[in-house]
């Protein structure tokens, strides 16, 4: 839990996949990240961002989950 | 003996609709994700031994959100019989992984997989037999918006409950995992029954606070399971919580991998959507086009067209059905032959320089030409109608005495006037009025839709009810109640229905089709800079038509502090019946130089948006909001058609509560405000007073009330009854506010739009701008009328924030009232420097740092 540097699923342009390596943080947020399905090994693809740039758009597990830039910072990716 | 079956499943994946398909309730579907927030419980239609309880949508049993725990309390502790799942099959992997939490529990599970139906169109392969091997339960393939397959399940259900056979699922996780949870099983013994163990171990494992804390386990336990933990966190390098939900995904995908065949490639329809709905350039726009489409019809059609209708329908005197045109044209020629007469009378008599108004000669005139012939009494004998019809007639001679007064002084004078006219194209032309104009002008006689002549007359229940007291002697008291407490109360609100049923319709189709979630999407990101959620644009935008589908529209938004929050500012925004008010102090400001000051209306508007920025931020930072920024990982689900019935349910069920509650609270309030008003002691003692009394409302509690509470007005400077009465009234209905003013002043007759009310009102106020730009902003931002408010209990619904939210609102419009008032007031002069100024500046200087200071930082709400 102490790495904080490595790239984020934030950094992941609009268009390209991802592997999740695994979550940063702890508690609900953290939880409720994972239990929508962003484990460690699944591929994210990163589908679009929003009009205003904020919040993203992603695929994961077969359906759309969207959330903001500031959470996407907490998905440690490969 | 009965049977208790609980219907548990993700968000959205069509389990209201299975609820009110079982039992036949009437409940609310939304395509929103939980919008289930309480469980519902009703008896199946085909059994009624069996007990189906609807728990909100979850896609975990965590306990972290209301929901979750919800469910979840109810499953560990409810004891229900048996467990319907439902699965929506195009969505199979997440769902499952709520499917393997359930199906640790120890309670007998049957999956009810939905929307197999759009799988099979889709192309996919998904085999039923194989995947309830794995799963080991029962797996019944349905189509709840159908309404297939229902009765399969519930059978399957009951049969499971009968034979309390627990699920023998297959589904493992890594060995190491696996070891560990039987050694904490080895722990737990007989400390909990043996079909709920993995539960508890796996929970355990998690160290969940909360299992912890339930099963109050020895200090030695909790540190044998704890080395089990650490072991293995160290093992596999990361922490328990985490280990467990990539093993429960990771276990559903081998599942998947067995059972489930994909044969579609490409996009799918939903995203071939949101590729256009969604777009990062066409996405604002589009979302503009439909909010100013639900906008213009809500507000537009059904506030003006549809709710003007209900009102003169019910409250009001009736309504014209057909030959509009033909009334709508007399009433023109009538409203210019009367400004001919007035314009004429002004030219010779003179008008009042200040106030544009006529002189009183002239209004005298004016008056005089107004009077009709009072009507003979039907029975001579009856002595005190005979000496009323004298009196009267002994008024209209004298009346008539000085138009002859008037006409033969204009008709020796030769007199011109000069009137300016506009055109149909705009054009604006000199017409000048000689006396036989003026004399035509006279014959021209109001229309009067009700007398047959254009049309068909439907009179309007309020009208009615009083021609059928009136017919059967009622007392006069009992007169006043019914018509100017009750009906007119009552009606008001009722006069809302047709609006709210369009908005109702229009939202629940973009909830059902899954567009709602995509706006809060597209909003986010404004909104959440004030702590408000991007859905908070919805009961914003619809607050300008009216409050209470505002504040009940704030149903879409799932966490719990941003509705409230958004319940909280919404009514800020000026809603239709604030118009006039806006409109009268306006006229005030502006005595009719519409040019000059053209700026007013506006303001008021953007005092409201204004006002609700500010307070989400200043809001935000108190402690009632203080917490973590919401999260916002939320589902996208995929767009579909919702079905007729659906759509009508969703509004039914909320028109529904608008309804009940417009017969209760807000009757019972109208009756009170009633009261106050034409109840008072006018020196014959204390009794109902005589409206037709001069100065009646003088002498009523509402004046006492008025007297009592106008120190608290002194800082905004309309410390007197008059004012602070208006204000109280308006608290029934925003539209009381001009109406009281009217009865005060009395100039009832005169609408808002005219001068005569203008200047009584800035009389009322003492002739003060700042006091009418004070009293304007504290009845526009103050707590909205009785049914906003009885929505705002309602939606709410906990009467600590109820209150909160009408003592902020009456609070912050007090602060800006007086703001305004001493800063306006000692800028034109009209205020010297006084206490309640230094008052105003320390406001202000409160207001700005709460505003400008950085968000506190606040202890973890939930130590651990």
């Amino acid at each position: 839990m102490a790495e904080i540097q490595g790239k984020t699923l934030r950094d992941v342009q609009v268009g390209e996949s991802a592997t999740v390596r695994r979550l940063s943080g702890e508690g609900a947020l953290k939880r409720h990240i994972m239990d929508m399905g962003i484990t460690k090994g699944v591929g994210v693809y990163v589908r679009k961002v929003a009009p205003l740039g904020d919040p993203i758009e992603v695929t994961v597990r077969g359906y759309e989950l969207s959330l903001r830039k500031s959470e996407a910072e907490c998905i440690l990716v490969d | 003996m009965g049977i208790c079956i609980a219907l548990a499943g993700n968000p959205n994946c069509g389990k209201t609709t299975m609820f009110n398909d079982l039992t036949g309730a009437n409940q609310y579907v939304g395509n929103w994700p939980g919008v289930t927030v309480e469980k519902k419980e009703g008896k199946y239609t085909r059994d009624k031994d069996v007990t189906i309880t609807d728990l909100p949508g979850i896609y975990s049993l965590s306990p972290y959100s209301p929901e979750e725990i919800v469910a979840r309390d109810y499953l560990l502790e409810g004891g229900p019989d048996a467990v319907i799942n439902l699965v929506d099959a195009t969505n199979l992997e997440r769902n499952l992984y709520l499917t393997s939490q359930i199906l640790n529990l120890g309670i007998p599970v049957v999956i009810a997989l939905n929307m197999m139906d759009l799988v099979e169109k889709n192309g996919d392969k998904i085999d039923v037999d194989g995947l309830s091997r794995e799963l080991g339960c029962p797996i019944v393939p349905t189509s709840a918006l159908k309404g297939r397959g229902m009765e399969d399940v519930v059978k399957a259900a009951i049969d499971a409950a009968r034979a309390e056979k627990a699920p023998a699922s297959q589904m493992k996780f890594d060995a190491a995992v696996e070891e560990a949870l039987v050694k904490i099983e080895g722990v737990l013994g007989d400390k909990v029954s043996p079909n709920a163990a993995r539960w508890y171990a796996i929970k355990l494992f998690e160290a969940e606070d909360k299992t912890i804390a339930d099963l109050k386990l020895s200090q030695a336990d909790l540190d044998a399971i704890s080395a089990i933990r650490t072991s293995i966190e160290d093992k596999l390098d990361d922490d328990a919580e985490s280990i467990i939900t990539a093993e429960r995904y990771d276990a559903i995908s081998h599942v998947m991998g067995k059972t489930v065949k994909r044969t579609r490639t490409g996009l799918t329809t939903s995203q071939k959507i949101d590729r256009v709905v969604t777009n990062r350039w066409l996405g604002l726009p589009i979302f503009i086009v439909i909010m100013f489409f639900v906008y213009w019809l809500a507000v537009s059609v059904g506030g003006g067209v549809v709710t003007d209708w209900a009102n003169d329908g019910i409250s009001g005197d009736g309504w014209l059905y057909t030959g509009n045109a033909a009334f709508d044209e007399a009433t023109e020629e009538y409203e210019d032959a009367h400004s001919q007469v007035v314009t004429y009378v002004e030219n010779i008599l003179g008008e009042d320089e200040e106030s544009e108004l006529p002189s009183d000669a002239s209004q005298e005139v004016l008056d005089a030409l107004a009077a009709e012939e009072p009507e003979a009494p039907e029975d001579d004998a009856d002595a005190d109608a005979v000496a009323e019809y004298e009196d009267a007639m002994a008024e209209y001679e004298e009346a008539q005495a000085i138009v002859a007064d008037f006409d033969e002084q204009a008709q020796a004078s030769h007199a011109v006037a000069t009137m300016e006219v506009e055109d149909e194209d705009g054009n604006v032309e000199e017409q000048s009025i000689t006396f036989a104009d003026y004399q035509k002008a006279l014959e021209v006689e109001e229309p009067d839709p009700s007398d047959g002549t254009w049309g068909l007359w439907i009179p309007g229940l309020g009208a009615i009810i009083a021609d059928a007291m009136e017919a059967a002697d009622v007392a006069p008291w009992l007169q006043s109640l019914v018509n100017d407490g009750i009906v007119s109360g009552v009606g008001a609100v009722i006069g809302f229905i047709p609006q709210m049923v369009i908005l109702f319709l229009l939202l629940g189709i973009l909830e059902l089709c899954g567009y709602m979630s995509r706006v809060a999407f597209i909003m986010d990101r404004i909104f959440r800079k004030f702590g408000l959620s991007g859905k908070s644009f919805i009961p914003m935008l619809i607050a300008s038509g009216c409050g209470v589908p505002a504040v009940m529209s704030t149903k879409t938004i799932e966490n719990e502090m941003d509705r409230r929050m958004t319940i909280m500012t919404t009514t800020m925004i000026p809603c239709g019946a604030k118009m006039p008010i806006i409109a009268l102090v306006f006229g005030a400001l502006a005595s009719g130089d519409s040019s000059a000051t053209w700026y007013v209306a506006p303001m008021f508007y953007f005092l409201g948006v204004i006002a609700i920025i500010l307070s989400g931020i200043m809001l935000k930072k108190t402690k009632l909001f203080a917490g973590e920024a919401t999260p916002f990982v939320m589902e996208l689900p995929e767009y579909h058609m919702p079905t007729v019935k659906s759509i009508l349910l969703s509004m039914w069920e909320r028109v529904k509560g608008y309804i009940i509650k417009a017969g209760t609270i807000i009757f019972l309030s109208t009756i009170v405000i009633w009261f106050l008003m034409n109840f008072g002691d006018a020196g014959e003692g204390f009794g109902l007073l005589d409206p037709d009394a001069p100065d009646y409302m003088e002498h009523s509690l509402m004046a006492g009330l008025g007297n009592l509470l106008a120190w608290i007005f002194a800082p905004l400077g309309f410390d007197n009854w008059q004012a602070t009465a208006t204000a109280v009234t308006g608290l029934v209905a925003k539209e009381n506010v001009v109406a009281t003013v009217g009865i005060i002043t009395q100039l009832a007759d005169y609408g808002e739009a005219d001068p005569q009310l203008w200047f009584g009102f800035l009389q009322m106020l003492g002739g003060s701008t700042a006091a009418v730009v004070a009293f304007c902003a504290f009845n526009l931002l103050c707590a909205p009328c009785f049914a906003a408010m009885g929505t705002i209990r309602q939606q709410q619904n906990s009467p600590k924030w109820f209150w909160i939210t009408i003592g902020y609102l009456c609070g912050f419009a007090w602060c800006v009232g007086t703001m305004l008032y001493q800063f306006v007031g000692l800028a034109t002069g009209e205020v010297e420097f006084n206490v309640f100024t230094v008052v105003a500046i320390v406001i202000a200087a409160a207001m700005l740092f709460q505003i400008f200071r950085p968000m506190p930082k606040r202890e973890e709400k939930q130590e651990k």
